[in-house]
């Protein structure tokens, strides 16, 4: 029995011969919320598939809640909950109807699955939309009724692929309180986020991906320690002859993206007091964040097709 | 194909895949009863009443006899046909059901076998219509009729199986005018619905006699007009094997394409 909610090693998953997840470890301890940051096509849904049993990995070894994945699929899954990225709610069914039938697929009791409905309902705030169909329900109450559902089963993990991705600022900070709540209930979590206010939030620890392969791992805070400097002043809409004398100090790096420029120093003051010389340009001065790690890390470049 | 993994079916979780088929329908039961009961009232009255005075007796049967015994076949048949392939195509590909389903402790042997018992009893559903339409108009003999809902139910099955084959391949709903205007409205034709088999020629019976509906028509009229199946264990063999090769294929294509 290991501690471990999850634990891979070496895991592969290769297409055609080419590896979308090309041997990456992971060791995800139980109670903790783990992210799975990347850009699209980094192999993040891909290893979330390998975790539920849901394609077979090429390679490696995996275990889930100390059990082997795919050998005793039915039983992890028994155990986990999964919030899809995409919205796979029945639209034929009511909310609660939606509950119930799920539940059956677990196989458990009727009493036991009504008693869990009224709690459902009320962790994620649908007490009033109990018999609404779910075509009649917004992008943010799908959201949480699919949380919901994936709590039917009191699981002991939950996966959430993208769980905030569409949603207004609102619904995705009520989401947000519901999986603090669950974490704070001693559930595992482990989710994948295009948001790194969202990682940056609930992730206890997160690995970055790119290529199929792990970038780095580390707390949030570790992360933007260890790979950028601690502010960053941004430039919007500047032109290069602007930065003219800029790049000479030293402590400054500069990156370009989009049509800002990213100044990254260990000493703003000093670089602000030469910034203040130009005055028509658009200054933002901020403490580095994950999203800087991110755009350093998997590079700044669109991915191909996007 | 691996056999041994398909065959790790759980029946309860294909219950459990029955009983949601069966509440999303029961919301259109009222749809339902009259389309299962219009459609042979008009078939029945249309071709066997007006063209059965032409006819007059097939195989020793009154027409509307022959017809009405016919069409619960050919009804088991096209409805368990929509079923798995409309049906379960949405199911499995724009709706996602099955994605949430595996998320569960169900398998995609699980998903299907509940797809399948589904289509038998829808199968046996709409033959129960044409059963009671034909009843009203006096061809049904007694209540040993009633063997032919269970044989329905097979016909279901035999032929959700090869439907469900292609909702597996099918890449939109128009595909599936193939296997209706290819596979199925042939059958309907040449398998002993409208006229005996006994009518065609020697090299074409040799195909019509492997075709899974002239063994569904050969079980189920006998029983409606009150006599006794010729080869009842041909018939039973030839469609528990549509149903069993058909359910294998279809798990075995469906894991391909949603376990990519």
């Amino acid at each position: 029995m290991t501690s471990s909610a999850i634990h891979a090693q070496a895991l592969r998953k290769c297409y055609d011969g080419r590896a979308v997840v090309d041997g990456i470890d992971l060791d995800i301890p139980r109670g903790t919320c783990f992210g799975l940051l990347g850009p699209n096509g980094a192999g993040k849904t891909t290893t979330l598939r390998m975790l539920l049993g849901l394609t077979p990995p090429s390679e490696g070894s995996l275990s889930v809640l100390g059990m082997a994945m795919p050998a005793q699929e039915r039983t992890i899954r028994a155990r986990v909950g999964v919030v899809p990225q995409s919205d796979t709610l029945d639209p034929d069914f009511s909310v609660v109807q939606n509950l119930r039938v799920y539940a059956g697929y677990f196989g458990l009791p009727r009493a036991v699955t009504d008693k869990r409905i009224e709690q459902l309902l009320d962790f994620a705030h649908l007490v009033e939309r109990r018999d609404s169909r779910v075509e009649a329900l917004s992008g943010g109450m799908k959201r949480r009724l699919t949380l919901a559902r994936a709590l039917i089963n009191e699981p002991e993990l939950v996966i959430l692929d993208e769980p905030t991705t569409g949603l207004d600022p609102q619904a995705r900070h009520v989401l947000w309180s519901r999986l603090e709540a669950l974490k704070a209930r001693g559930t595992t979590l482990l989710l994948t986020t295009h948001y790194m206010e969202e990682a940056e939030r609930l992730c206890d620890e997160l690995v970055v991906m790119d290529h199929g392969r792990i970038l780095d791992r580390g707390s949030p805070r570790a992360l933007i320690e260890r790979h950028v400097e601690p502010e960053v002043i941004e430039l919007r809409h500047a032109r290069e002859e602007d930065l003219a004398g800029l790049e000479e100090t030293t402590d400054c790096r500069m990156e370009h993206h989009g049509t800002s420029i990213y100044l990254y120093t260990r000493d703003s003051a000093a670089l602000l007091n030469r910034l203040a010389a130009r005055p028509h340009l658009s200054v933002l001065h901020r403490p580095a964040g994950l999203e800087d790690v991110f755009l350093r890390l998997t590079g700044r470049d669109l991915r191909a097709g996007q | 194909m691996n056999s041994a993994m398909a065959l790790d079916i759980r029946p309860r979780g294909a219950l459990a895949v029955l009983h949601r088929n069966f509440l999303v329908w029961k919301r259109l039961f009222w749809t339902a009863l009259v389309l299962n009961l219009g459609e042979p009232a008009l078939y029945l009255l249309g071709l066997g009443l007006g063209l059965g005075r032409f006819v007059g007796e097939l195989d020793g049967l009154p027409y509307l006899a022959f017809l009405a015994s016919g069409l619960v076949a050919s009804s088991a048949m096209n409805t368990a046909t929509f079923e798995g392939m409309y049906s379960v195509y949405t199911r499995m590909v724009p709706q996602k059901t099955y994605e949430a389903m595996l998320a569960t402790p169900l398998r995609i042997q699980d998903i299907l076998l509940g797809e399948m018992l589904w289509c038998g009893a829808k199968a046996a559903f709409s033959a129960a219509g044409i059963l009671l339409v034909a009843s009203l108009l006096g061809v049904v003999h007694g209540l040993a009729a009633l063997w032919a809902l269970p044989a329905a139910f097979l016909t279901g099955l035999a032929f959700a199986g090869p439907a469900i084959v292609m909702s597996a391949k099918a890449d939109g709903y128009d595909f599936f005018n193939y296997y209706f205007v290819l596979v199925i409205t042939p059958m309907l034709l040449v398998c002993g619905v409208f006229y005996p088999i006994t009518s065609l020629p020697d090299s074409v019976r040799l195909v019509v006699d492997l075709l899974p509906l002239t063994h569904a028509v050969e079980l189920i009229r006998p029983v409606v007009v009150g006599s006794a199946p010729e080869r009842p264990f041909v018939n039973l063999i030839v469609l528990i094997a549509f149903a069993a090769v058909g359910f294998m294929l279809a798990v075995h294509l469906a894991r391909r394409r949603l376990m990519h």
